[in-house]
């Protein structure tokens, strides 16, 4: 790497006062024609670019970003990561990504800070008891780390959690995924910005996607709001816009957007070294290295793009997170904000062709895409670079919709995922 | 979160309805002679609009009836509110 980040450049840097650090990323005009474009410069678009030139040797691409790289759901998630999915198919693709995390600072030469500190699922009914040992057993049966633990051992692991019986849906047990946990979302996205344009890719910022030009079932470039670009491979990764741009091709998706809200407390200091997530109730908590809380709550239930979300959502996942962490109720929350997300009918991505040739979607990652981001990009730059998919996001098809060949999370990971 | 005029109870708060869907998505007349597409189209296909969209809302939380909404997704204001056999008022 040209410029490689270490205990040196920092020494030699702190003695100009860090003033002389270069740019991380170019911000280059689109040139006339690209060998690939990416749509959306988020995590997964930066991780398929950085893919598509490490992986397939494909260096003249470039990475469309309608605002600035990483502004969107990369930037808004709780950066949870984990991959304790019940079905084989998701268990492959998120294990995927979890082994690519776990070596992903040293790869990009850039701190992600991933940090380790498992994830807990909650069980408050008897039927989320029967549901989670059975993810614990398929898990173990996949490879994945997973443990059961009962009220007793829950309380020793995350002490503040309020395990009385009296409460409103009482902590039944819970599993706990110890090689799971979280990661500095920017940095993903800075990461891969970095480490793709080091290999010369293009990464175009302010420029918005207005049309696909096709010719009869082959794309052949994009209208943007810098001009016409040519190229005949086109990779669609606009989460929550991938619909908008699915229209502008003249295809329609099994698709829903919908904004979903997280919200911040003040920050405090360490109080909660995990991270807890609790689907019945809806309501997950982990504290950001800034010592802030970091709360996730639900979708609304209707379409919407305006990234906000209702309040009502919040106030639901807040009554959650007071019964099950008492000692939180004089903590007052600083930022609230909404990411809209792409949801498919099964709850599982589509990395996938589509019958117009050299037309990919990386899309309907819903609720619970960043964590994916490293294997969903290594993936989609493979079924981009090949025209056909890798066997790990072979059943992530578009045609499953068509086949009924389903991989329905939804019912057995419950809602937040 | 907004406000909904339910054609039969009047304004109150959003969530005491429940969305859903699309609207105007018509079952299929003859569903044994459907193709495998035409049922993926029906079942899973949505427009899934930025701006406005034709939607169904049921007041969950009230009569329980059933209603159709003219909506703009990009910013949540509700243009009309109609009953689930009248025409749109707009195309």
């Amino acid at each position: 790497m040209k410029n490689k980040y270490s205990i040196f450049s920092l020494i030699k840097n702190s003695l100009s006062h860090h003033e002389n650090w270069k740019q991380a990323w170019g911000d280059p005009e689109p040139k006339k024609e690209y060998e690939a474009i990416i749509i959306g410069g988020g995590g997964h678009g930066l991780a398929t670019a950085y893919y598509l030139a490490k992986k397939h040797n494909m260096r003249n691409i470039a990475v469309l970003e309608k605002g600035w790289i990483g502004g969107g759901n990369t930037g808004r998630n709780t950066t949870i990561i984990r991959s304790n999915y019940l079905w084989d198919a998701s268990a492959g693709l998120y294990d995927h990504a979890l082994k690519i995390w776990e070596n992903l600072s040293q790869e990009l030469n850039y701190n992600i800070m991933f940090s380790q500190r498992g994830v807990m699922n909650l069980a408050h009914n008897l039927q989320d008891v029967r549901d989670l040992k059975r993810r614990t057993h398929a898990n173990r049966l996949n490879g994945i780390d997973a443990v059961w633990l009962n009220t007793d051992q829950v309380k020793e692991f995350c002490p503040i959690i309020n395990t009385s019986p009296d409460i409103r849906y009482p902590v039944l047990g819970g599993t706990l995924q110890r090689r799971a946990g979280t990661a500095r979302h920017d940095a993903v996205a800075w990461g891969y910005a970095r480490g793709a344009n080091e290999m010369g890719v293009d990464i175009i910022q302010n420029c918005e996607v207005k049309g696909i030009k096709r010719n009869g079932d082959q794309v052949e470039g994009v209208e943007t709001s810098k001009g016409f670009i040519k190229t005949k491979k086109i990779g669609v990764v606009a989460a929550g816009h991938s619909s908008v741009i699915a229209h502008m091709a003249g295809l329609k998706l099994p698709l829903e957007s919908k904004p979903l809200q997280a919200l911040v407390s003040e920050p405090v200091k360490p109080i909660i070294d995990t991270v807890v997530m609790s689907n019945a109730v809806h309501a997950y908590v982990s504290q950001s290295d800034k010592g802030e809380l970091v709360i996730g709550a639900g979708t609304d239930a209707y379409v919407s793009y305006t990234q906000r979300g209702s309040h009502d959502v919040v106030e639901g996942t807040l009554k959650a997170i007071l019964e099950l962490y008492p000692i939180f109720s004089r903590m007052k929350m600083l930022r609230q904000w909404g990411g809209i997300v792409d949801i498919c009918p099964d709850a599982s991505p589509i990395i996938s062709k589509t019958n117009i040739k050299g037309l990919y979607f990386n899309c309907g990652w819903g609720t619970g895409g960043f964590k994916a981001t490293p294997g969903s990009g290594d993936l989609f730059a493979h079924t981009i670079a090949n025209d056909e998919p890798h066997k790990l996001n072979a059943a992530f098809n578009l045609n499953r919709f068509v086949s009924g060949d389903l991989v329905d999370e939804h019912g057995a990971a419950a809602v937040a995922h | 979160m907004f406000l909904i005029n339910c054609p039969y109870c009047g304004e109150r708060d959003q969530s005491e309805f429940s969305c859903g869907g699309e609207a105007h998505i018509v079952r299929p007349k003859q569903p044994t002679e459907l193709s495998d597409d035409q049922w993926a189209e029906y079942l899973f296909m949505r427009k899934n609009i930025k701006g406005v969209q034709f939607e169904r809302w049921n007041h969950t939380h009230g009569c329980r009836k059933w209603f159709n909404m003219i909506r703009d997704t990009s910013n949540d204001k509700i243009h009309a509110v109609y009953k689930m056999n009248e025409k749109p008022p707009v195309e």
